[in-house]
């Protein structure tokens, strides 16, 4: 009998175990694959503070200032630099949004500041000339998260969480985790850190996979220097339902770039889609010209856990009484993984957390009027 | 972007898809050969054995110029899309998609790479690969060499070196001599059979060849000084200024499998007209099988004839083609890795090169993909190409991963090549 069963080993589920471990509690984490399989490797490793809502920026700043005590032990193969966002606005009505995000950040004292065309220019000569500017957000950072997601369940593993790897859950209910051969793990409380996947266990969780594809290129050292992405990016990531793209680039510690972003609804089948990939790429270049004759190496997809208000499902799932969701976290779970479980074990031991839970309780309405 | 269309397209200008092309060609059809390297030839022909003593290189090339192949060189096929029959090839300077009505994947074999103390020093090599080089001209003679591994390839490599003055202090054979004797491969101190069937014996003589014998580890400072080897249950060591060691080879499937293509023991799979499970897909040569330059041919003609329906004259060369796959299988039998091999590499021995990465690193991980993301290795410009195989060797892992680009392709490449 465990104190904690978690489901999942990615970022999410390895930070949740870290946190029952810390607590002193008796954890067990269940695999399918092996630790960060999923999104968390596939994904583009951006620790990122966003504006999207009230609740949106509650979770990712908490979140990040989390990653900032952490960065100090974390080993080297975790990549975690500072390199800060630079939102790019490509005209005056970017340049405006621009304005705008540098008062709600300023009000909520996240360092940032705003380069006009030429301090841009300075900062990124690789972009093209005529941007308008673009917002520097400085807390921002870049980490590698399969590493993470392992050195976090190390930490746990130290501290005695057992982490049992090839073992799929498929059913997660008040008396434990069942799995494919009928066997049960009997926990007190069970965790679906499921990801993508978490909607399988708990068909009520109203989570979609969402399909992404990323690029990395050869070795660049000092191509760009900071996280790039296009301010049309919010336009056209989040509130559209057609599949879209955006120019978003990563300078890996490595001097390798990682490219994207692509969003695809309710498509779940792992194929890299050519004609959205061309579309991804070609939006790069039109910020990076000289970005087309930069050699790639691979191409990938992976599968962000979407809910239809942008927010993840942190708390008890409605109809049980032990069973908790920590999921749904779309683009954004390396960010808010560290948050997640300070939010889930906050709940667990009774104790009032640093920022209100409840735009993340599972309960809620997660429709999304107007 | 520039659009081509043939009615047979090769990849892969090796014996096995010139041989195609030339089968082609010949009935006046359409043909393109399409190959990354500057001329065709494959790993094992070059340019100028068009008027070598190599008969079998020299009848073949010279036919390829006589039926005026047309030949594409320095074009790599970064991905292709089998429900439009079609791929896209990309060079220094283009990027073009090619329509075909039969595509002929003849993508030949690279060199296994084994891990041991010392593998990344400077002047060891791949045993297929130093002779590369001394055939477009570093000079090797007077240097002292030692050719180790497995296989006939170590035979041929020792010879031409010799030929070429180099000093060959010895062959060293990882399988045994018992073995080599029970595929009637070898007789007590010389593997005469072998060394008879590729008329290697007098270029050979005085060569010493050690079967039970493989490289323990090279060692040097800043370069390749002596090496090591183990002779059954002894030590050999001795100062040398190159090594070539080559484990055998390992087929590039890569498109093949990117195409969708089905496998069989880590070869892509065909049936009696070399045709994948992929329809009008064929392939030929190394890709379906390690077997040697004869078998590699005789695929390519059959795959040849198959595209253009000639089912008849296919089926002429059946008999030929299975002589020559049973002797590849005794081959293959015969030179069986020894479980010595997966004992080489020490805690420090770099597995992966391009990303630097230990055994000590890898050998905890779960399987490929889990190594893959947390130590990075396979992660590098290579794809995985070297320390794929080798990982498959030492860990048993299932090391295949077909992601676009089949290999590293410049961005606008994957722009332009989509039909808009």
């Amino acid at each position: 009998m465990y104190d904690v069963v978690i489901a999942g080993a990615g970022i999410v589920g390895a930070a949740c175990a870290y946190e029952c471990a810390r607590e002193g509690l008796k954890v067990a984490v269940l695999e399918r694959d092996f630790i960060g399989a999923g999104a968390t490797a596939a994904g583009m490793g951006h620790v990122v503070v966003m504006d999207d809502s009230e609740a949106q920026f509650a979770l990712t700043r908490y979140s990040q200032q989390l990653w900032q005590e952490l960065a100090s032990e974390l080993p080297d193969d975790c990549e975690y630099v500072q390199t800060g966002t630079l939102w790019v606005a490509a005209d005056e009505e970017e340049m405006s949004e621009v304005r705008r995000k540098h008062q709600f950040y300023s009000q909520r004292k996240v360092p940032s500041e705003i380069l006009d065309a030429r301090s841009l220019d300075a900062a990124e000569p690789q972009l093209r000339t005529g941007l308008a500017g673009a917002l520097f957000v400085k807390e921002d950072a870049v980490v590698y998260p399969p590493c993470v997601a392992r050195y976090l369940l190390e930490r746990a593993r130290d501290l005695g969480a057992r982490v049992l790897m090839g073992r799929q859950v498929i059913r997660l209910d008040d008396e434990g985790a069942g799995f494919d051969d009928g066997t049960v793990m009997k926990g007190a409380v069970m965790v679906n850190a499921a990801g993508a996947h978490a909607a399988s266990v708990h068909p009520d969780l109203p989570i979609v996979p969402r399909k992404g594809h990323l690029l990395i290129t050869e070795r660049y050292p000092g191509f760009v220097r900071h996280q790039l992405i296009e301010l049309g990016y919010l336009k056209s990531a989040h509130k559209s339902a057609a599949d879209s793209v955006a120019f978003n680039i990563q300078p890996r510690k490595t001097g390798q770039l990682l490219i994207g972003s692509s969003r695809q609804y309710a498509v779940d089948s792992p194929e890299i889609d050519r004609s959205i990939l061309s579309r991804m790429l070609a939006r790069a270049t039109q910020y990076i010209p000289t970005l087309a004759g930069l050699s790639s190496l691979r191409v990938w997809t992976g599968l962000r856990a979407a809910t239809p208000d942008n927010l993840p499902l942190i708390g008890r799932c409605p109809g049980y009484r032990y069973v908790f969701a920590a999921a749904g976290h779309e683009g954004l779970g390396i960010t808010t993984s560290l948050a997640t479980a300070r939010l889930l074990i906050d709940e667990l031991m009774s104790r009032s957390p640093a920022i209100s839970p409840e735009p993340y309780s599972v309960q809620r309405n997660t429709a999304v009027h107007g | 972007m520039t659009g081509i269309e043939r009615e047979v397209v090769i990849v892969g200008a090796g014996p096995a898809g010139i041989s195609a092309a030339c089968v082609v060609a010949e009935t006046g059809r359409s043909a393109l050969l399409i190959d990354d390297n500057p001329s065709p030839g494959g790993q094992i022909w070059r340019e100028q054995d068009r008027h070598g003593s190599d008969w079998q290189a020299s009848h073949w090339l010279r036919r390829m110029h006589l039926y005026r192949v047309d030949v594409m060189s320095g074009a790599t096929v970064i991905d292709g899309d089998p429900g439009r029959r079609a791929i896209v090839c990309e060079t220094a300077n283009s990027v073009s998609t090619i329509r075909y009505k039969k595509l002929i994947l003849a993508t030949g074999a690279r060199e296994l790479f084994l891990p041991f103390p010392g593998w990344t020093l400077p002047n060891v090599m791949g045993a297929g690969g130093l002779q590369a080089l001394v055939k477009s001209g570093m000079p090797i003679s007077g240097k002292r060499v030692v050719v180790a591994g497995s296989g006939p390839l170590l035979l041929a490599v020792g010879a031409y070196l010799k030929g070429q003055g180099a000093r060959v202090l010895a062959i060293a054979e990882q399988a045994s001599w018992s073995r080599l004797a029970r595929f009637g491969l070898g007789l007590p101190k010389q593997p005469y059979k072998l060394a008879e069937t590729w008329q290697l014996k007098r270029a050979l003589f005085r060569v010493p060849y050690r079967a039970g014998a493989w490289v323990e580890a090279a060692l040097g400072g800043t370069v390749l000084e002596r090496v090591r080897l183990r002779v059954s249950h002894r030590y050999w060591e001795a100062p040398c200024d190159y090594l070539a060691v080559g484990y055998g080879l390992v087929p590039n499937i890569e498109l093949a499998v990117s195409l969708g293509c089905q496998l069989s023991g880590g070869c892509v799979q065909v049936d009696s007209m070399q045709q994948t499970s992929v329809p009008d897909i064929l392939c030929a040569g190394e890709t379906t099988g390690i077997g040697g330059v004869e078998l590699a041919l005789m695929e390519g003609r059959i795959a040849g004839f198959s595209a253009i329906g000639d089912r008849l004259n296919a089926q002429w060369l059946f008999s030929d083609r299975e002589r020559f796959r049973r002797f590849a299988r005794r081959l293959q039998k015969a030179f069986t890795l020894r479980e010595e091999l997966r004992h080489l590499p020490s805690e420090e021995t770099l597995v992966c090169r391009c990303e630097d990465v230990s055994y000590r690193r890898i050998a905890p991980m779960s399987g490929w993909r889990a190594a893959k993301l947390h130590t990075r290795c396979g992660m590098g410009p290579c794809q995985g190409r070297v320390c794929g195989p080798a990982a498959e060797f030492l860990f048993g892992w299932n090391c295949q991963s077909a992601r676009p680009p089949v290999f590293p392709a410049r961005i606008d490449s994957l722009i332009e090549h989509v039909d808009k």
